[in-house]
């Protein structure tokens, strides 16, 4: 138990020593800002374009600025979870990217078109 | 053993010396009537494990057909391996008969049933109980079984293949079946023979399941039999409900068994529990389905449909003997019931006559036959009425030669011209090339059906059951109907074979041509198989004229002797001291359901040689005017027909005058039509009614439980619009939707704070 405590102590001493200080809610906002517009561009990107290849970039638009919010909010905290998790958002998005353009290959050879209303069809 | 049977006799000695002391001091009545029962079935042995193969053997074959039938065998081989093994259970059945001692015995197979709840068990093990009724049982249903093989192998030569694997297996299980049911040890096993044979009729009546009217034949016979066995059914739970035992060593053991008996004897029936009353009367009414009594007579006629051998075996011979065996092995039971004994004679007597009748008017000469088996039965049913189980055996045994002999004749005629069954449309048969044999075996077969008097052994068996009739009180009526329907079946059976064997030879070809031409159609004669059988079978009909002698004087011929030492034979207290009062004359006597009797007399003479020249000359009568109304002219009509063409005879003038008479008897007095009206009409309509319930009101009911969903799912479809941008859109508002809900909450909050 004590030694456990003291390892911790030790841990928190060297997060002193090794990080800067907090940053103010100040220096934070133009981050949020930044992601904020980030996600807007590519849900209005999203929601207005047909072409599924330019959606997809907008959905990876929308996962950055996703991540940057991440990694501000993270380093406000002095925490490395918020940089864990945007390693981890980027390989799933680099998979996703491999599948989702692969699916929009094969989209396009069935209807020889790239527009999402080519699909219509597929209604309830 | 031949000590035992002594003993037998001497306790029934004793009894009636001492009534107190015979059974132990069991009886409460006086008489010692259940003595010779007790003594009978004291000492059960345990019998040699080779009795076994008599049952076995034929299942068997059953399996081994199977198996031809899916390697897809197209020879002889199904008939052949039948035969063998049919044959060799016979020779087992012989020698289970030679080396009999005199005490009867189980055979252990395999436990089956062994169930225990409180101080109540219920055993039913696979086992078999050997006794002289079941030996002589088995003796004409294995011999007859294998005949009729060999016969069949020819007659059904035109179906080799699938079809003839699927008669010989079904065969082989019969047979299992029939020694399953015969040979049995307790009532279980006794029903799964009695399903079992049920199970092969029907399979066997539909063989020609192209043909509907062979489908609805089968179909029938199936359904008016379930009407019986459920009556079965009742009387083995009704006996192991009132007994506490459904096998017979223990049954015909039992104590209070023996005090009903005795109280039977003395005519004190308030003595004996309604229950124990009842189990006689539900037995009897599986009796009258399989043994087609008369309410329950209708299936057997249509069960001609099924090919010709099925019809002599087990609808002639074996099969519809089984209610017989039924009431015979548990004679006991019967005893104590005040009314079964009375019900069995009348029915049997009114069966006898009504189908006689029916008989008389019909054309189709395998259904004459058909109708005489179901009249004949009805003697049997009558004889095991009136205490003359000896009687009933007796001419079960006769009828299944003579009627087997009878039905594989019309066959032959069948097979040959085919499948021409018509009377009207043959003639002179006997005469043509290769057609001898049938005609003698044929002619032997309609004298002893007709039962003439001294040269047939149908005239021996059926007067047994005549005279038994006559010295009875109060039952003259029953010997006089009988006697009436014994000169109408002499009539029947010698009308078929004045037109069809006799006269001018024609003949005009059926419609069953296996493959020939009907322009060049010439019938074809029996082969050697059919022959042999033949030859056979009339053979054991004449033959059988012995056993009416043999053992005479002691027991009414050699059926008697088989019978006294089984649960058939009834032994009255009186029996044995009116035949010492008598002088030793033949005991008469007998007392119980249907009352006293002392040996009586008719016309003034012993019944015996009353009913010789009563039921003799009736015969004679019969086929006198069958010769004048039917006969062809000349010698071979006895001078007293006049008949030239097949077609035409003397009796169309007066059929003619008799108005709807013959039209009705023709139709089967409509009797057909009545139950349809009564029972399948209104079961077919209620059946309507209960099944637009179920589709109505249960089907609509689960319906309702799929159609709420698909309106609820109608309702809300259109959200899914296959526009992507609508499912961005929606997602993007719900979002929307969200944040505010959740900014407005945390305002508020922070407002609240």
């Amino acid at each position: 138990m004590h030694a456990f405590e003291s390892i911790q102590l030790f841990g928190s001493g060297m997060a002193q020593l090794a990080f800067p200080t907090e940053m103010s809610s100040s220096v934070l906002a133009p981050y949020l800002f930044v992601s904020a517009a980030m996600f807007c561009i590519g849900l209005i990107g999203f929601l207005t374009r047909k072409n599924m290849i330019i959606m997809f970039l907008c959905t990876e638009l929308m996962f950055q600025a996703a991540g940057l919010a991440l990694i501000a909010f993270g380093r406000q905290h002095l925490g490395s979870d918020g940089q864990t998790f945007v390693i981890f958002v980027l390989c799933v998005a680099a998979a996703e990217a491999a599948m989702a353009l692969a699916l929009v290959v094969l989209l396009f050879r069935h209807r020889e078109s790239l527009s999402a209303s080519a699909w219509k069809e597929l209604n309830g | 053993m031949m000590t035992a049977s002594l003993m037998n006799q001497l306790m029934a000695s004793v009894a009636v010396l001492s009534p107190e002391g015979a059974t132990g001091g069991t009886t409460g009545h006086g008489g010692a009537a259940s003595s010779h029962l007790a003594g009978l079935v004291e000492h059960v042995g345990v019998g040699p494990k080779w009795v076994l193969l008599i049952v076995f053997l034929p299942l068997l074959g059953f399996v081994l057909n199977a198996v031809y039938a899916a390697i897809g065998n197209k020879s002889k081989l199904p008939a052949w391996t039948t035969i063998v093994l049919l044959a060799a259970a016979f020779i087992a059945t012989l020698s289970m008969f030679l080396s009999y001692e005199g005490t009867p015995y189980t055979v252990y197979a395999f436990e089956w049933f062994n169930l225990s709840y409180g101080d109540k068990s219920f055993i039913a093990n696979f086992s078999f109980y050997i006794d002289k009724l079941t030996i002589l049982w088995m003796l004409f249903v294995t011999g007859l079984a294998t005949l009729i093989a060999l016969y069949a192998s020819e007659y059904m030569s035109h179906d080799i293949g699938a079809g003839y694997c699927r008669f010989f297996s079904a065969f082989g299980l019969f047979v299992f079946s029939m020694s399953c049911l015969v040979m049995g040890d307790n009532m279980l096993m006794l029903y799964l023979g009695w399903e079992g044979v049920g199970l092969c009729s029907y399979l066997l009546i539909g063989y020609f399941y192209k043909k509907p009217s062979a489908v609805a034949a089968a179909k029938k016979a199936f359904i008016v039999n379930r009407i019986g066995d459920l009556g079965l059914a009742l009387g083995i739970y009704l006996t192991f409900v009132h007994f506490g035992t459904v096998q017979y060593a223990e049954l015909f053991n039992n104590e209070t068994l023996h005090q009903y008996i005795n109280a039977a004897a003395v005519g004190d029936f308030s003595a004996i529990p309604g229950e124990a009353q009842w189990i006689a009367l539900l037995l009897m009414v599986g009796a009258f389905g399989k043994s087609a009594q008369f309410p329950l007579y209708v299936w057997l006629p249509d069960a001609m449909e099924g090919p010709t051998p099925v019809s002599a075996l087990i609808h002639a011979a074996t099969m519809v003997t089984a209610g017989v065996y039924l009431i015979a092995r548990f004679y006991p039971l019967f005893l104590v019931s005040e009314h079964a004994l009375p019900i069995v004679a009348w029915i049997g007597t009114i069966t006898a006559f009504l189908a006689a009748t029916i008989g008389m008017a019909q054309f189709d000469i395998k259904r004459i036959m058909a109708y005489s088996t179901v009249s004949q039965l009805g003697y049997m049913f009558a004889g095991l009425g009136l205490l003359s189980t000896t009687g009933a055996a007796f001419h079960v045994v006769t009828h299944a030669f003579f009627k087997a002999l009878l039905f594989l004749a019309c066959g032959a005629v069948m097979h040959g011209f085919a499948g021409q069954l018509d009377l009207r449309k043959l003639s002179g048969v006997a005469w043509m090339k290769g057609w001898g044999i049938v005609g003698v075996t044929m002619l032997i077969g309609c004298m002893n059906l007709a039962g003439l008097p001294y040269i047939t052994s149908g005239f021996y068996s059926k007067d047994m059951i005549l005279a038994e009739a006559f010295v009875t009180p109060g039952y003259q009526m029953i010997g006089w109907i009988l006697v009436i329907t014994a000169i109408m079946t002499a009539y029947y059976t010698f009308r078929v074979f004045f037109r069809v064997f006799l006269g001018e030879k024609h003949c005009e070809p059926g419609e069953d041509f296996h493959g020939d031409d009907k322009a060049d159609f010439h019938p074809h004669a029996p082969g050697w198989a059919i022959n042999t059988v033949l030859i056979v079978l009339a053979t054991c009909s004449v033959l059988a004229i012995s056993l009416a002698y043999i053992d005479k004087a002691e027991n009414h011929g050699w059926v008697g002797s088989m019978i006294v030492d089984s649960t058939a034979s009834y032994h009255s207290p009186y029996s044995e001291s009116l035949a010492a009062a008598h002088g030793g004359g033949e005991p008469h006597a007998v007392a119980g359901p249907v009352g006293f009797a002392a040996p009586g007399k008719v016309l003034g003479m012993d019944p015996h040689g009353g009913m010789i020249v009563v039921s003799g000359l009736g015969a004679i009568l019969g086929v006198l005017i069958a010769a004048y109304f039917h006969g062809p002219k000349g010698w071979q009509g006895l001078f007293l027909g006049g008949r030239t063409e097949a077609g035409k005879c003397r009796m169309d003038a007066v059929a003619a005058r008799m108005g709807p008479i013959p039209r009705l008897a023709e139709n089967k007095w409509y009797v057909d039509e009545f139950y349809a009206m009564v029972f399948v009409t209104p079961l077919r309509i209620l059946a309507h009614v209960f099944h637009w319930i179920d589709k109505l009101l249960l089907d609509g009911l689960v319906n309702l439980f799929g159609f709420l969903p698909r309106v609820f799912a109608w309702i809300i479809r259109p959200s899914q619009s296959g526009v992507l941008q609508g499912y961005a859109v929606s997602m993007a508002g719900g979002l929307v939707i969200l944040l505010f809900v959740v900014i407005v909450v945390v305002v508020r909050a922070g407002g609240g704070a």
